[in-house]
């Protein structure tokens, strides 16, 4: 039998605040345990919760950036159950009335020239606060709780279950992930949590309409890990109900040592959380003026810069996605094309996509952390266009304003690296080289056309690679052809 | 008769200092407590140091008018370095590391604390016999109850064991009190004393507000605690009001002329005892002859308050007591086998039998396939409860009725019927739901010699001009002034 998988993702972006979603406690990463939890965060006997208009701010950004409705009335809900890192007994969230519902977020499926556009419907986008953390190590037979992170302000972001692979998945995941730092609302960064994924999946036979019965896997953070998980859990579902088993709806927790997915609680075993609406906090308003002034901070988003770059630089689609995955990256571009011209939009784009992302590889590091300045990349590519420079020349220059710094001119200067493209020069060096190979010259003349690649070499070799390969070409065939 | 207006008098003419006021106040204490339990701590030398620090303001001419006039906080006011707990063995070990608003605003005042008064366990109840440390005894009758959940309070300032004290009315736990120890009390409109600090039961009704023995005292005593919080997202921010304002209207035989009185018909219907249906009658009168006139209104709804009640408080109850888990702070239990064994154990043996109810029932009205039928249901009868209140106020300016149907009851009398204790409430309950403010004032005795209240309801923000009718009742009346026997006042200086 043919199945299809039907993947729906839940994430959870860590907005960009200075301090909690309802206390004045700070959000920063790795302070020691508990002192960053106010009397608020502790849930002490009285406390209150006051809302942070900087987490709704970045909620109402978020839900513009993806065309969203804002629900002009949003209600605060309280999630009951029992945890000890769950200070209130309550996690304060939104249900019945998200802030933020529908929209979309289109990817890139598929890859270079058969990359396509589909678009991944949005569910909801609400706000809400984070848990505390238990500690099991290093307290031996009890548990310890840090309630930093408690209170932390987050906006859960739930896709519809419109993605059919596990690539398209991470597509979706990436896509979101560029989004949400573009836009300033989250950091992204997932080894401290900032954005977490959770996927639901589940498997039917295709052409069959309904869904069949979901697992979620919680809590992954990585791409890689997001991919494994559901390439695993898809397998391990197809092979249930090939055997003869019924899927349950169960949680469950991906193993990256072993790869596999484990049950974490059954349906059974699930919460009755039983939400009402928190009446220590008033129902959230958004009047106009405030979604005007928020919708005029917005930066140009990733798909509309992605059309542009296609559009006014004749960039391929995989090319204007490719440097719009990162805000950084994508304004890098535009400011090394505006100093260049817009005629080098391609060689720019070639260059970013090839050696700078290589070497950002190679030295782990992200696109903030480019050695380089958009000037010196400019100058770069103006000398290859002028032909001072051949293609492999200017990979030296660039390792050379990679590893020491330096303009491209100054490089070229001091190294000596300019291309020689003076026809009177290269003209000497071809004579020379005919004179010196004679056996290669009549085995061209009696028509063995690959004598005349040796002889190019010898002539590249003896301008110890100065020489412009396109006029020792034209210059070595009009004297091989010319006779003598 | 001390009230807060007096003593201030006293402390401004030199006559007393806060020091020997609260010496006074402490000596009382430490005679009449140990009969009356009104009060769950007393730190003598925490008071006498505020009261110190009171008098040195007034020395460094810094007093305000109540700077140094001592005061007594209900045991739910989360006040720094005090123990504070709620009337619980949950809370039995719990000092708080900081104080709630309406603690600031009284030592921003310069009024010293005279200590922590005894309540019903989380202010749940109507006796204040649910406390963990044992019931408040009735001043006027130490075999009967004084009311709750702010029975201390109401003991305390009946008794003489405090000029005045602070509550909290979740259902009616200021009037109820007030009425059954023949003082004065008002649950101001929701949101205009802040909550920051105060032990939640059930959050859209919690309301705190003052109680002493005259409504002039309550009006002071407003000004100190009403105001706009930002720490609480419910506080209502407006300017600053006078409460006091309309103390003294035209002075005249008939000063109440032109005031529209609105008589509940369903209030007078039936449940009242007879004796509190004389004087809530008399009381009546005595107003119309300074110058009211009486109308009769409609609460259709009215009498499904308390079922409405029953299903919104437990619900918020049973959330906001969760943070009590034995994980923090308060209470845990001394032996456990696992995490669920601690929660389980450390509930079951810190919560009392009256709050392990009202968990289960909101537990249980909050639970998935009942949410609509119970908790939405009281949501819609909560509004048409408000709405009947807008509709009668278009023809009348304050309500009058009883505070409750009886006089206070016997110990342990209603101890094992939750129902009849429920309706001890009944009259009071739908101010709540509507998040109006109203007041109880003493206006006569039953056949015992126990004290009467009526209660007075008005609409939103009105609280000045309640307090206006009041404070001419009492100056045309002398019920206010009435003490029991118990609380002579030797040693006081007056």
């Amino acid at each position: 039998m043919q199945w299809e998988t039907v993947i729906g993702l839940e994430v959870h972006t860590q907005l960009t605040t200075q301090s909690k979603i309802f206390s004045g406690a700070s959000i920063a990463f790795g302070a020691a345990p508990n002192t960053q939890a106010c009397q608020v965060d502790l849930a002490l006997p009285g406390v209150l919760p006051v809302l942070n208009k900087g987490a709704v701010e970045r909620a109402i950004k978020f839900g513009l950036a993806i065309g969203a409705r804002l629900n002009r009335t949003n209600v605060f809900a309280r999630k009951n159950y029992f945890y000890p890192d769950l200070p209130k007994g309550y996690q304060i969230s939104q249900f019945e009335l998200p802030i933020v519902e529908g929209g979309s977020i289109d990817i890139q499926v598929g890859e270079g020239d058969k990359a396509e556009t589909k678009t991944i419907r949005l569910t909801r986008a609400h706000l809400e606060e984070d848990a505390g953390k238990s500690l099991h190590e290093d307290f031996h037979g009890m548990t310890g709780i840090d309630l930093n992170r408690a209170g932390t302000p987050l906006l859960e972001i739930v896709s519809e279950p419109d993605m059919r692979s596990a690539k398209e998945a991470v597509a979706y995941a990436k896509a979101l992930h560029t989004l949400v730092t573009w836009i300033g609302t989250c950091d992204g960064n997932m080894q401290e949590g900032s954005f977490r994924v959770d996927a639901n999946v589940s498997v039917r036979p295709v052409g069959q309409k309904e869904f069949g019965t979901r697992r979620e896997i919680k809590n992954l953070n990585s791409f890689r890990f997001l991919e494994q998980a559901i390439n695993y859990e898809v397998r391990w579902q197809i092979e249930q109900i090939e055997d003869g088993h019924k899927i349950q709806q169960a949680t469950v927790l991906f193993d990256p040592d072993t790869g596999e997915t484990r049950m974490m609680r059954s349906k059974e075993d699930a919460h009755d959380y039983r939400y009402f609406p928190d009446p220590d906090l008033l129902p959230v308003k958004l009047d106009e003026a405030w979604i005007d002034q928020v919708r005029a901070g917005l930066p140009e988003l990733p798909g509309a810069m992605r059309e542009r770059f296609q559009r006014d630089y004749g960039l391929t689609a995989y090319d204007a996605a490719s440097l719009t995955s990162q805000r950084e990256m994508a304004r890098f571009f535009m400011d090394t094309v505006a100093l260049a011209g817009d005629g080098q939009a391609k060689t720019v784009a070639n260059w970013l996509q090839g050696e700078v992302s290589a070497s950002l590889n190679r030295a782990e590091k992200d696109v903030s952390a480019i050695p380089i300045t958009p000037g010196q990349l400019a100058g770069l590519v103006k000398r290859i266009a002028d032909g001072t420079l051949s293609n492999k020349l200017a990979k030296q220059v660039f390792e050379a304003m990679w590893n020491e710094g330096g303009e491209p001119d100054a490089i070229i200067e001091a190294k000596g690296l300019k291309q020689m493209s003076d026809s009177g020069e290269i003209e000497r060096i071809i004579d020379e080289v005919m004179a010196a190979n004679a056996k290669s010259v009549e085995e061209f003349r009696s028509g063995k056309e690959k004598a005349f690649n040796a002889l190019v070499g010898q002539v590249m070799k003896a301008s110890r690679g100065k020489a412009n390969p396109a006029q020792v070409n034209d210059l070595l065939r009009a004297k091989l052809n010319g006779g003598a | 008769m001390n009230t807060i207006q007096s003593l201030s008098q006293l402390l401004a003419a030199g006559q007393a200092s806060s020091v020997e006021l609260c010496q006074d106040y402490l000596a009382r204490i430490q005679t009449r407590n140990p009969e009356l339990n009104a009060f769950i701590t007393v730190d003598p030398e925490r008071t006498l140091a505020e009261a110190r620090a009171a008098d040195a303001r007034r020395a460094a001419g810094q007093a305000g008018m109540l700077t140094g006039v001592p005061i007594a906080h209900k045991d739910i006011f989360c006040a720094e370095g005090w123990l504070t707990t709620c009337g619980s063995k949950m809370l039995s070990n719990f000092v708080s590391p900081y104080d709630a608003h309406v603690i600031e605003q009284f030592k921003a005042a310069g009024m010293p604390c005279l200590g922590k008064t005894n309540m019903d366990e989380f202010a749940m109840g109507s006796s204040n016999e649910t406390s963990f440390y044992g019931p408040v005894k009735n001043p006027w009758d130490t075999s009967r109850v004084p009311g709750g959940s702010s029975g201390g309070s109401a003991a305390c300032v009946a008794g003489g064991l405090a000029p005045a004290a602070t509550g909290t009315d979740t259902g009616g736990s200021i009037r109820q009190p007030a009425a059954l120890t023949g003082i004065t009390g008002l649950k101001p409109t929701y949101g205009v004393v802040s909550r920051y600090g105060m032990i939640a039961f059930a959050s859209s009704l919690d309301q705190g507000g003052p109680m002493a023995r005259t409504a002039e005292d309550c009006a002071l005593l407003l000004n100190v605690m009403a105001g706009f919080d930002p720490r609480d997202s419910t506080s209502l921010e407006r300017a600053k009001e006078d409460y006091t304002r309309e103390l003294t209207p035209t002075p005249g035989a008939r000063p109440l002329a032109g005031l529209k009185i609105g008589l509940p018909r369903e209030f007078f219907a039936e449940g009242m005892s007879a004796d509190t249906a004389r004087a809530v009658e008399d009381a009546i009168a005595q107003l119309k002859g300074l110058g009211a006139e009486t109308v009769e209104v409609g609460l259709p709804n009215s009498r499904l308050s308390v079922a409405a009640y029953y299903v919104l408080a437990p619900a918020e109850a049973s959330s906001n007591l969760s943070r009590f888990d034995g994980v923090r702070y308060g209470y845990r239990t001394p032996e456990y086998e696992d995490l669920t064994d601690m929660y389980e154990k450390t509930r079951a043996e810190g919560f009392g039998a009256e709050v392990k109810r009202r968990i289960m029932i909101g537990t249980y009205v909050l639970s998935h396939g009942y949410y609509d039928a119970y908790y939405i249901q009281a949501q819609r009868l909560r509004r048409l409860i408000a709405d009947d209140f807008t509709e009668a106020f278009k023809s009348c300016d304050v309500i009058l009725g009883p505070t409750a149907p009886s006089t206070a009851f016997k110990l342990g009398e209603k101890a094992d019927d939750p129902v009849q204790m429920y309706l001890s409430d009944i009259y009071t309950i739908a101010v709540n739901l509507a998040g109006l403010p109203g007041m109880s004032l003493p206006c006569g005795f039953d056949g015992q010699g126990l004290p009467i209240g009526m209660q007075l309801i008005g609409n939103y923000f009105s609280e000045a001009k309640m307090l206006g009718v009041a404070h001419q009742y009492q100056l045309a009346t002398d019920w206010h002034q009435h003490r029991p026997a118990l609380s002579e006042e030797k040693g006081v200086r007056s």
